[in-house]
């Protein structure tokens, strides 16, 4: 009898090797996500007609089933990681974009006039107001993204086992062990409460002017 | 003791016509009608009892307060922020309940009926009225009346009436708050509150949200139209200055939920019951207890009144006077003169001093006459009638002799009571 | 070829319109799932959301129960559920279910309790017995905001009630799951527009039932 920990050798990981893989899968599509819709939601606040229809787009996006994208993508990059993580940038994304903009348009007018008045230029405006008071919108948005993006790289195990700990899934079928598949679902589930708690952490240091209530308050 | 109090508090701003008090009262449901047959008798319609207001974390709002609030008047608390006003108000229609102590409501403790019986039968107004956003304005009104089972129909019908009681244009009723100005809306929050005609209004800083001007109008429309309906209002401001204007009697609290004083505004304005008082009141006190001293009393001249179109004759019989009131035919006053400036039938308006704001002797105050003798540069007020005729003019110096006069009757009056 | 060659050689072929794997009853089927799992969903979401929010208590432990739902992989479970209960309806509803909660009740949650207290002071203080404060002032002021954590829910159900192909049954999935294994890229992307007209459809409805039910007082004022 094996341990829990214990996984077939065919997954060619350990337990920890693939929890890794699994967060290098999940979070680096969100880094990208957010590197790119910084500046998408940035021409959203600037010109308010291009955000109808990017927010159109994005749910159509979203609507997509995330194994229809891996498919189409095997294409171009091959049953491989990147096959993967392109969806997931993408999924983000269409998080991300509506929770910037919005996080950038709620900094008061007020707050930006004083800021003109004080002769803060549009890129000082941007980094040192308009970003730093949208910080608690972005991370909310962060956080949904980052644990639907660990939720759904387990899908990866049906393009050719690139679904990091969602392979255990596979073998669980396959040598009808539900251990591993408990494991599975419940590591998964871990790591994504536990990246949400890192985030509202990343909040709180961020953010010391905004009053400690809590977390859903 | 009580009948002569109960006289002279129901009826505070001249006389209520009898066919409205009936009026008002035949409206009043079953239960209320009830307060109404035996309020007349008691003077009091709201006890409060030694009631005290402590919450879990030890802050105390309201301190052993008692007040005794006289029926068919307004009855306005006023105060600092924290003075416990508020939580006061609240605690009549249980929307707060109190620590230690009662209320009564015509006798009988308020927490003998359900709390929504209770609450259905007092009006509620709060700052920036709190409409309902997804009904109109109609359907707001009728808000009370639906919850006390009336048809539709019935209810709409009442809430149209109240449109027209409280000012509002009856176009804008199937509109949306969201449609509505502040004042409006403020308007629409006191019309809900008076649809049930409960016989008590409980009024939570109802105007503080609205600009001067239209908080003058809504103060000047409650006032008008507690004169038709003579409600029983409970008004809670942090304004002294609303406090004076509407309440018949005013409860001064102090930060903690202790009562400073609880007098009419004339007897806070003469006789602050101490510092803290005193310095709510602010700097100017004297001069605003003047509004409580009627201007009808004051002799006026007619002397130095000459109309425009008068000959040289008439202008020399007045000359006496430093200055002379020169007025069109119908005897509106236009403006000054020195009497050597004046040549009969080439009078130059241009020329004249400005005559000031008039005041009218019948309804105004001393305060309104002497700030008319104030802004005037001859040091004259000038007195109207209702229809803008010049009925006289009066100088500083006699204003003044006037309200020593009205302070040392009140003096009088106060010994005499002292002395009883 | 493109994808959008796919999508024409997929939905030009006569053959894809027809029968129990044609398009319009995979179609109803799809929309069949969704519906059910949203039902569902909304049934213990909506509820809990709105009596939460009323009262304003339990924040965090619904945000904590939010947040473990979103965690928590929809294909997993599928698979996890398959193993304990073997295949059937069952085992597809519940992740399903899982994915939908978290949405509708955090957002009815918020919805209720950031309508602005105003009118529902006013509202006690005329009397109104808790259960009409509830579902006649504040219902109707937070409907549009409950109507996005429905819709979102709605989206991610048809978006993931693909999986149900995963363990045999139909729906629109069954051109994804048949299009990988058959190394028929036509099947897949196929199936993923249709996945996304379903989705624009949904969003359709929502903003038909939001004109209908939301009062003119609340969309334009906000």
């Amino acid at each position: 009898m094996s341990g829990f920990f214990d996984l077939p050798s065919d997954l060619q990981h350990s337990y920890l090797g693939l929890v890794g893989l699994h967060l290098r899968e999940a979070l680096l599509p969100v880094l990208a996500g957010l590197i790119v819709s910084l500046p998408v939601a940035q021409l959203c606040v600037r010109f308010r007609w291009i955000y109808p229809p990017v927010l159109g787009v994005t749910t159509v996006l979203y609507a997509i089933p995330s194994l229809a994208f891996f498919v189409v993508l095997i294409d171009y990059f091959g049953q491989s990681e990147t096959t993967v993580m392109v969806p997931l940038a993408l999924y983000s994304l269409v998080v991300l974009v509506p929770a910037i903009v919005d996080g950038v348009r709620s900094v008061p007018p007020e707050t930006l006039a004083a800021a003109q008045a004080m002769g803060f230029g549009p890129v000082r405006r941007y980094l040192q107001v308009q970003l730093p008071i949208a910080v608690p919108a972005i991370i909310a948005g962060l956080r949904v993204a980052t644990v639907s993006s660990i939720s759904l790289v387990s899908v990866g195990m049906l393009i050719g086992n690139q679904g990091a700990l969602g392979n255990m899934l596979y073998d669980a079928q396959t040598y009808e062990r539900s251990a591993l598949a408990v494991n599975s679902v419940l590591t998964i589930g871990v790591l994504g409460v536990l990246a949400d708690g890192v985030l509202v952490l990343v909040r709180l240091l961020l953010t010391p002017w905004m009053p400690r209530k809590g977390a859903g308050r | 003791m009580r009948a002569p109090t109960a006289r002279a508090v129901r009826r505070p701003r001249g006389p209520l016509p009898a066919n409205v008090q009936k009026r008002a009262r035949s409206r009043l449901f079953p239960q209320q009608a009830r307060i109404g047959r035996t309020r007349r008798a008691r003077g009091v319609l709201i006890r409060i009892d030694s009631v005290t207001k402590r919450y879990p974390d030890g802050t105390v709002a309201v301190d052993r307060l008692s007040l005794e609030i006289p029926d068919r008047s307004i009855t306005v608390l006023v105060g600092p922020s924290g003075c416990g006003k508020t939580t006061t108000l609240r605690m009549i229609n249980r929307m707060v309940e109190p620590t230690e102590g009662s209320i009564l409501l015509d006798g009988r403790d308020i927490r003998q009926q359900p709390v929504n019986t209770l609450r259905r039968s007092m009006g509620y107004v709060i700052q920036n009225a709190g409409l309902f956003q997804h009904r109109t304005i109609l359907d707001n009104i009728a808000t009370v009346p639906r919850l006390l089972g009336w048809t539709k129909q019935k209810a709409r019908a009442r809430a149209a009436e109240l449109m027209e009681r409280v000012g509002l244009d009856s176009a804008l009723a199937k509109r949306y708050p969201y449609q509505l100005s502040g004042g409006q809306q403020q308007r629409v929050g006191v019309a809900r509150a008076l649809a049930a005609d409960p016989p008590v209004l409980l009024m939570d800083e109802p105007f503080s949200a609205v600009d001067p001007v239209v908080r003058k109008g809504l103060q000047d429309e409650l006032l008008r139209i507690q004169d038709e309906l003579g409600k029983t209002i409970v008004f809670v401001t942090h304004d002294i200055d609303e406090a004076i204007k509407l309440g018949t009697k005013v409860a001064v609290l102090r930060t903690g939920g202790r009562l400073a004083q609880f007098a009419p505004p004339a007897e806070l304005l003469s006789a602050p019951a101490d510092l803290f008082v005193e310095d709510f009141l602010g700097a100017d006190r004297g001069i605003r207890r003047l509004s409580f001293f009627p201007a009808a009393g004051l002799e006026l001249e007619t002397a130095p009144v000459v109309p425009i179109d008068a000959d040289a004759g008439e202008i020399a019989s007045r000359a006496a006077a430093p200055y002379l009131l020169v007025t069109d035919p119908d005897g509106r006053p236009l403006g000054w003169s020195e009497p050597d400036k004046l040549t009969a039938g080439a009078v130059d308006r241009e020329q004249l001093l400005d005559h000031g704001r008039p005041f009218v002797p019948a309804t105004d105050s001393l305060r309104t006459a002497l700030d008319g003798a104030v802004l005037s540069p001859t040091g004259w007020a000038v007195a109207v009638d209702g229809e803008g005729r010049t009925v006289g003019v009066i100088s500083q110096q006699v204003i003044g002799e006037a309200i020593r006069d009205a302070h040392s009757r009140v003096a009088e009056r106060a010994d005499a009571k002292a002395g009883r | 070829m493109n994808v959008l060659d796919f999508a024409r050689a997929f939905f030009s072929d006569g053959a894809h319109w027809h029968g129990y794997d044609g398009i319009p009853t995979r179609f109803a089927e799809h929309v069949g799932y969704s519906l059910e799992a949203l039902v569902i969903a909304a049934a213990i979401g909506l509820p809990v959301g709105l009596v939460t929010g009323h009262y304003g208590r339990g924040g965090n432990t619904l945000a904590l129960i939010a947040t473990a739902g979103r965690a928590l992989p929809s294909f997993g479970l599928l698979v996890l559920m398959v193993i304990w209960l073997g295949l059937g309806m069952l085992p597809v509803m519940i992740p399903l279910v899982v994915l939908a909660v978290p949405p509708i009740l955090v957002t009815t949650y918020e919805a209720v309790r950031s309508v602005d207290p105003s009118p529902v002071d006013a509202a006690r203080g005329m009397g109104m017995p808790e259960a009409r404060v509830l579902f006649q002032v504040e219902l109707p002021v937070a409907l549009p905001l409950i109507y996005s954590g429905l819709r979102t829910a709605a989206i991610q159900i048809v978006s993931t009630a693909t999986i149900a192909a995963y363990v045999s049954l139909g729906g629109i999935g069954r051109y994804i799951i048949d299009g990988l294994y058959q190394k028929d890229y036509e099947k897949v992307v196929g199936g993923a527009t249709l996945v996304a007209a379903l989705a624009l459809v949904t969003l359709a409805v929502f903003w038909a039932v939001s004109r209908l039910t939301v009062s003119p007082g609340v969309r334009r004022s906000g």
